[in-house]
């Protein structure tokens, strides 16, 4: 008669075997550092293959094995430690690493947001670029007194990618259209539109022929700190975090957007929208990757370039998935993104070893991450948790 | 075969589902097995089916220890197995459906379908089971359908064969035929292992009982036992089986649907031109099997599905077209046939839960912001109301037993004033215990004025609550009877009779439940 198997004893709660008492959020944690520490071993692998030291060594193995040995572990230990020097080592690598993870925090958060509402965003890469276009224009188009030109241009900014990602969130809403697809193709649509407006004389900076926008004014930056490259647009980011947790785990609307996400036809039943919560959740992502694109236009880059947004948006879904969809997550994973990111220029400036490494180590964390299984069955100790991977997943049931 | 279970114990983390149970099948007997759901019967059936492997314990078969590790091997060792949901293609025939997985070749590779046309055909003569080998399975009812599941473990050489609650989708009648199916197998030599929680049957089909408790063999029981008896000891107290309710009083027709068709996704008319009335203070209650439109008409009163034709009113009101939120809110409660589909959220804790559909409104939503110290308040009450078996209500409602959940879910429905309370089986997969205070928890609700339109499969539970009851066959109303109509005239109904009919056809042929 019943629906679901029959495993447990009615009158006690079915708990899940978990084996151990730690809360889902350890597990998590765990398993996270897990993937990171399996990274840097998969990243070792790399760099010893890579070495020319290790690769001279090699070839008299048979005869002092040792020698290959001290190369592979000295070339391991420089590359790691000009990795750690770079992301941790001064102040200046601090604020470099920070700077990095402010717009993958954003876009991470407008990843998040949407998969906790049931929606795959794909295109925070679109509208980081909408974004980045809109404030960009304010901010070098408009002449505006200090502190209101920079509101105006963050606004712009917010309201370019609001737009981007409502648009999917109405097509979803209204005829069904896969999210998927439809944020792939208006991450398209952002890149051909921006290469093409930097051709035009409205957004082309006079005197040049390559695609460069004027400067932003001054008055519509995001002031710097401490004469690094870091800015309040870093604050910003922790204060959309903030927002993103209040509206999700305290607000009505979050509410809704978290019962939509978890069990679209239970909320249908309750007299929820599920059309309007997809609306909400992807104009509030789409701002939020906006928000993205005007800490890269008004924070660091300053003229709007085609490659303002270089792979933001892209970087966001992997950070927003290494955060588990949670608002504290994802800026735990922006910060250790960005500065594997920061480190790893370091890197390849005194190893020599190439700044992909750190690409292929934030691949693999994700890999790890999205496998818990794969990791559990390498690291027998750790736990087992509820519903892993259910934030990926979810994303795809359309 | 003579099968012996000796200490079987399975647990799932710090849960035992299976404690040191003891078990001896004989050759050619029908063995109940006897127990609420979740007390064990579906893990100790998948430890002998070899789809889970046991802690401890043996499984002997003729005087030989066996390992069982996987359906096959049971298979090998002559153990069949029907569950509950069919394993059948219902795009192939019988006869395909029956090679399916031992696909016989001629010379160059062709599926010898002659073969297993001449298979189906001996076994359905030699049992009598009426089964055309060339009819596609989604064409034949679901009683035929479960006679192929047999015939497949039968094809096996099954000399034990497992059903698990095999009458969970059948009407009376098929019943009545399954029952006939079961004894001819046994005849044949063939023993069964009948998995149920409902009484009647166990009564009517039975040669050995065994009740199951929490995981725990509580005992055995002879077929000439009482209801009360068997139900005493299945869940562990003395069980009230009927409701105390008082005659209804109803008063004015709050409910008024006319001429409601609903079109389902694939074209089918699945309501067809229906009928109701439902007047406060009573319980009107839908009987019929699965799938006969029961659910769509549930979903059309809430605005879940479109509707293709037809009205539906509540208080004069006309609810025709307007959203399901403005339907709850004009006073409609809503229990889902499915809890775990769109009853509640499963990742969301008990609290959540409970204000799934109130959220919004004071005290719990204060515009935007969400007040969870209310949230929290409204939890431990209704907790406390509805005897909610929770470790914290902070916990996700899919850590609670299945009574449990259905209990937070009719908490949440009653915890605002209604007009209209619609549950659709509000007690399917819930334990005897809990389905005592569920529809004590409905009458209640019924005395206090709200209609209750109630759609259940189950007779007993028709029997139980109902002040009216409305047969539904095929998307429509075959008839709307009083709640003392006798069981076989209903089961006529459910298979389509009309009234008149179903009562002198009712009378010539009693069948085994309805006579008990």
């Amino acid at each position: 008669m019943s629906t679901e198997t029959e495993v447990a004893p009615a009158p006690a709660p079915a708990k899940e075997p978990r084996g151990s008492g730690l809360p889902n959020w350890a597990v998590q944690g765990l398993v996270s550092l897990s993937a990171i520490v399996l990274a840097l071993l998969v990243g070792a692998i790399l760099i010893i293959v890579g070495d020319d030291q290790v690769q001279a060594t090699v070839k008299y193995f048979g005869a002092a094995p040792m020698d290959t040995v001290s190369a592979a572990l000295s070339a391991v230990g420089e590359a790691y430690k000009a990795l750690a020097v770079g992301a941790f080592g001064s102040w200046t690598a601090i604020s470099e690493s920070l700077t990095q993870a402010t717009p993958l925090i954003c876009g991470g958060l407008a990843v998040s947001l949407a998969f906790r509402t049931g929606l795959f965003n794909i295109g925070a890469q679109g509208q980081l670029i909408m974004g980045a276009i809109l404030a960009a224009y304010v901010g070098f188009a408009w002449h505006l007194p200090p502190v209101l030109h920079l509101i105006v241009a963050i606004v712009a900014g917010l309201i370019g990618g609001a737009l981007w990602g409502g648009v999917v969130g109405l097509l979803k809403a209204r005829t069904g259209a896969h999210e998927v697809i439809v944020t792939i193709m208006l991450n398209y649509v952002a890149i051909y539109l921006l290469a093409w407006l930097l051709t035009t004389s409205t957004f082309r900076r006079p005197g040049r022929t390559d695609p460069i926008s004027p400067i932003v004014d001054a008055n519509a930056q995001y002031p710097q700190i401490g004469g690094t490259r870091l800015h309040i647009g870093f604050f910003l980011a922790l204060l959309a975090a903030v927002f993103v947790w209040w509206l999700l785990n305290r607000s009505t609307i979050g509410f809704e957007l978290r019962a939509v996400g978890a069990n679209a036809d239970a909320s249908r039943t309750a007299g929820m929208s599920v059309g309007r919560a997809y609306v909400i959740a992807m104009v509030v992502a789409g701002a939020l990757a906006g928000l993205a694109g005007t800490q890269q236009v008004l924070g660091t880059d300053l003229p709007l370039t085609d490659g303002v947004a270089a792979s933001v948006g892209f970087d966001a879904i992997t950070v927003a998935l290494l955060g588990r969809g949670t608002p504290l997550g994802t800026v735990l994973a922006g910060l250790l993104f960005g500065a594997l990111n920061a480190g790893g220029l370091q890197m390849q400036l005194v190893t020599q070893t190439p700044l992909t490494l750190t690409t292929v180590l934030q691949a693999v964390i994700v890999l790890f991450v999205a496998a818990p299984a794969l990791v559990r069955s390498i690291f027998r100790f750790l736990p087992k948790e509820r519903g892993a991977g259910a934030v990926l997943a979810k994303g795809w049931n359309g | 075969m003579h099968l012996e279970l000796s200490g079987l114990t399975k647990s799932f983390g710090s849960l035992v589902a299976n404690d040191h149970i003891d078990l001896v099948i004989e050759p050619g007997e029908i063995h109940c097995l006897l127990g609420e759901n979740g007390a064990g019967k579906s893990t100790l059936m998948n430890m002998l089916y070899g789809l889970l492997q046991p802690d401890s314990g043996e499984i002997v078969i003729d005087g030989a220890k066996v390992k069982i590790t996987s359906p096959s091997d049971a298979i090998k060792h002559g153990i069949g197995m029907v569950h509950q949901h069919f394993m059948l293609v219902p795009v192939f025939t019988v006869a395909e459906n029956i090679m399916l997985g031992r696909e016989n070749t001629r010379a160059g590779g062709v599926l010898d379908r002659k073969k297993a046309h001449a298979l189906v055909t001996e076994l359905s003569d030699r049992y009598g089971f009426e089964v055309d080998p060339e009819a596609l399975v989604e064409d034949i009812p679901v009683g035929v359908q479960q006679r192929v599941e047999i015939i497949k473990a039968l094809v096996n050489d099954a000399s034990v064969l497992i059903l698990d609650e095999p009458t969970a989708v059948l009407t009376p009648a098929e019943i009545d035929e399954l029952i006939g199916v079961m004894r001819q197998l046994k005849e044949n030599g063939t023993s069964i292992v009948f998995i149920t929680h409902k009484l009647k049957e166990v009564k009517a089909i039975a040669d050995k009982i065994t009740v199951i408790r929490r995981g725990k063999v509580v005992g055995q029981a002879e077929p000439s036992a009482s209801e009360e008896e068997l139900a005493e000891l299945m869940v562990g107290r003395a069980v009230d089986l009927v409701v105390d309710k008082e005659p209804a009083a109803p008063k004015d027709a709050v409910l008024r649907v006319e001429g409601l068709t609903v079109i389902d996704e694939r074209g089918f008319t699945a309501v067809d031109d229906v009928d109701l009335e439902v007047r406060a203070g009573e319980i009107l209650a839908v009987a019929g099997v699965q799938g006969n439109g029961q659910t769509e008409l549930a979903e059309a009163l809430l605005g879940l599905t479109p509707i293709a034709a037809g009205k539906i009113s509540l208080d004069g009101q006309d609810l025709t077209g307007r959203s399901t939120r403005h339907r709850l809110d004009a006073g409609i409660g809503y229990v889902p046939e499915d809890r775990w589909h769109d009853g509640f959220v499963d990742s969301f804790s008990v609290a959540e839960n409970l204000v799934l559909d109130l959220f919004r409104k004071p005290p719990f939503g204060n515009g935007l912001a969400l007040r969870t110290d209310e949230i929290e308040k409204n939890a431990q009450a209704r907790v406390e109301e509805f005897d909610i078996r929770t470790q914290g209500i902070d916990l996700p409602v899919s850590s609670l037993s299945g009574g449990n959940q259905q209990k937070v879910v009719l908490a949440r429905e009653l915890s605002r004033p209604l007009r209209l309370l619609v549950a659709s089986q509000p007690t399917r997969g819930v334990d005897v215990g809990s389905i005592e205070f569920l529809h004590g928890r409905i009458v209640e609700e019924r005395d206090r004025g709200t209609a209750v339109l109630i759609v259940s499969t189950e007779l007993d539970e028709i029997a139980a609550l109902a002040d009216r009851i409305a047969v539904m066959y095929r998307g429509k109303v075959v008839g709307v009877v009083p709640s003392d109509t006798p069981r076989d005239e209903l089961g006529l109904m459910m298979a389509g009779a009309s009234k008149t009919q179903a009562h002198h056809e009712a009378i010539e042929h009693p069948t085994t439940l309805g006579t008990i």
